[in-house]
């Protein structure tokens, strides 16, 4: 069965973002990009259930602007066997990128769907879902283990709780959580192997999908920021500052 | 039109995670006029309703009785939501685990965009929210017809467990999808209060260095009442289960006193407690980026530190 992963590029984990002064957004210009790194974990997972002869092809797919191609190189780079962009200039929102997910899978026809459980950067944590609603099949959220067997699938899922595992039949949307797995680094010769992989690039327009968006921003700030306090010379002094002086002991 | 608040609950009794997400609908139907409204799914969950009636400030509870809503799957519960969407402005749910499996899959079907995580309502149409773990706050409005929400549980004061008295009605479910089933599940058994509503945390980072060594925090822990969390490096490393940690992508906390042990503080955790009232960072690290959001910072070995912070808090408790 082909297996398709959707990765988004987002702003590098390590960056420390800033607030831009205009108050309408993030700054983004000359700021590291990188794939989402749950969008990691789903690419490794596809590979790995190629490795073990249950998936036959890994596509990857992002959505936006042209240089998202550069986020499925390292996807492709990693080992996965080709590509597709929907390019856009427009801001694409959980709802829309779901909606272009789905008409790609539409044409694609995977029986596995692989997706970060949220992206680093809106911290939304929808797309995984909607797309599950919009195509009418299973979903398994926040997955730290994925079992197949034949045309079932078992998923155990990390909830507020612990764990928790849910059973269905194939085709389904997994969306990726942290212990899932660990992905590995591309090696040198597959990066080269990488740039001679093939991607396909297609439009929303071409999809026949209306990404306008439904949320307006009207306006990004800086949270208050807290002040560092004091340090304290011993557990005697904490203890009494605790009790004494903020009382919430 | 009134707004309706999706209820988190294990048949038996209702989560706390439910009464900020309660508060926040109140906000919002203050705002946009209409009552609030709470749905109740489950199996044999009767019990859990009639508590739900008692939360202050609620107008009607429905209930939703079947055994296909049991476990809360998303496939099944989405349809029921969907078919009650007609009547409300505004439908909110706690942003869980299973408020954020739900939401999303309810939203797309009634091809809505999802307002993900509030933390402020500013008016019917208009929230804040946090984004790239907290370290910008967006203001969004909406402009889907209806407005599927859901609540950060830290940033709305919870609505009063007691005082209602509203009604409870009896609704027919929608036609389950069943398209996928509940196997097990494998929850971790504590004596200590839930993290997300604990008003003492004590969290231990890579520095624990073992999950054997956790037992140090659980001492301290226990002398102060309070909930034992974890870095995600910490669990990583398999130190502590998963529902331990604390961060961007784990739990949101904002306890009364959060006290960090052995944890450098990297921005993804710092997003998960950095509204905490009194932060207490252990480290022997003098530079750790925890200490710049510490309230009080204390440098030094771990090991020694928390068995005297034991005995000291022993000691004040006689």
């Amino acid at each position: 069965m082909k297996a398709l992963v959707a990765v988004k590029r987002v702003v590098d984990y390590n960056v420390k973002v800033r607030v831009k002064a205009d108050q309408t957004g993030v700054e983004t210009a000359n700021v590291k990009m990188s794939m989402n790194p749950f969008d990691e974990i789903a690419v490794e997972e596809a590979l790995r259930l190629r490795e073990k002869g249950i998936v036959s092809e890994v596509i990857v797919v992002s959505a936006g602007v042209p240089q998202c191609q550069e986020t499925i190189r390292t996807a492709l780079a990693m080992g996965a066997d080709r590509g597709v962009l929907v390019q856009s200039d427009a801001e694409l929102q959980p709802l829309s990128v779901a909606k272009l997910l789905k008409a790609v899978i539409e044409k694609e026809g995977p029986e596995l769907v692989i997706i970060g459980k949220q992206a680093i950067d809106d911290d939304c944590n929808q797309t995984g879902q909607m797309l599950a609603a919009l195509l009418g099949w299973p979903q398994a959220t926040f997955a730290s283990k994925i079992a197949i067997d034949g045309e079932r699938a078992e998923v155990t899922r990390e909830v507020d709780g612990g764990l928790e595992t849910v059973a269905f039949k194939l085709p389904a949307v997994v969306t990726t959580d942290l212990r899932l797995n660990e992905p590995r680094y591309a090696s040198l010769p597959n990066i080269m192997k990488a740039k001679k992989k093939p991607i396909v690039t297609t439009t929303p327009a071409e999809l026949g999908v209306d990404v306008t968006p439904r949320l307006v921003t009207l306006k990004v700030e800086e949270p208050a920021k807290r002040q560092g306090g004091v340090k304290v010379g011993s557990v005697a002094e904490l203890v009494d500052k605790l009790k004494n002086e903020a009382r919430v002991i | 039109m009134s707004v309706l608040v999706i209820a988190e609950h294990d048949n038996a009794a209702l989560k706390a995670a439910t009464l900020p997400a309660v508060a926040a609908a109140a906000e919002v139907a203050a705002a946009a006029g209409g009552d609030v409204h709470v749905l109740v799914a489950g199996t044999g969950c009767r019990a859990v309703a009639e508590k739900a009636a008692q939360i202050a400030g609620i107008a009607k509870v429905l209930l939703a009785d079947d055994p296909a809503y049991d476990h809360g799957l998303a496939e099944n519960w989405a349809p029921l939501i969907v078919k009650l969407a007609a009547n409300y402005s505004h439908i909110l749910a706690p942003a869980t685990t299973s408020g954020k499996n739900l939401m999303p899959r309810v939203a797309a079907l009634l091809d809505v965009m999802q307002i993900s995580d509030i933390s402020a309502v500013v008016s019917a149409d208009t929230f804040v929210r946090p984004i790239y773990a907290g370290n910008a706050l967006a203001t969004v409005q909406s402009k889907d017809p209806v407005k599927i929400i859901t609540v950060r549980g830290t940033a709305f004061a919870p609505a009063e467990a007691s005082g209602g008295s509203a009604p409870v009605e009896a609704i027919e479910g929608a036609a389950a999808a069943g398209i996928s089933e509940f196997v097990r599940a494998e929850l971790s058994k504590s004596e200590r209060p839930e993290l997300t509503s604990a008003r003492v945390i004590v969290s231990g980072g890579r520095g624990m260095q073992s999950g054997d060594n956790f037992h140090l925090l659980e001492k301290v822990a226990d002398k102060l009442g309070a909930a034992v969390g974890a870095s995600r490096a910490a669990v990583d490393a398999g130190f502590v289960p998963n529902d331990y940690q604390v961060g961007q992508t784990g739990k949101i906390v904002a306890p009364e006193l959060y006290i960090a042990v052995g944890i450098s503080g990297a921005i993804q955790h710092l997003a998960g407690m950095k509204d905490s009232k009194v932060i207490v960072a252990i480290n022997k690290d003098e530079e750790a980026p925890i200490f710049q959001v510490a309230d009080y910072g204390l440098v030094g070995d771990l090991f020694k530190i928390l068995p005297e912070l034991e005995e000291e808090l022993g000691k004040r408790q006689q």
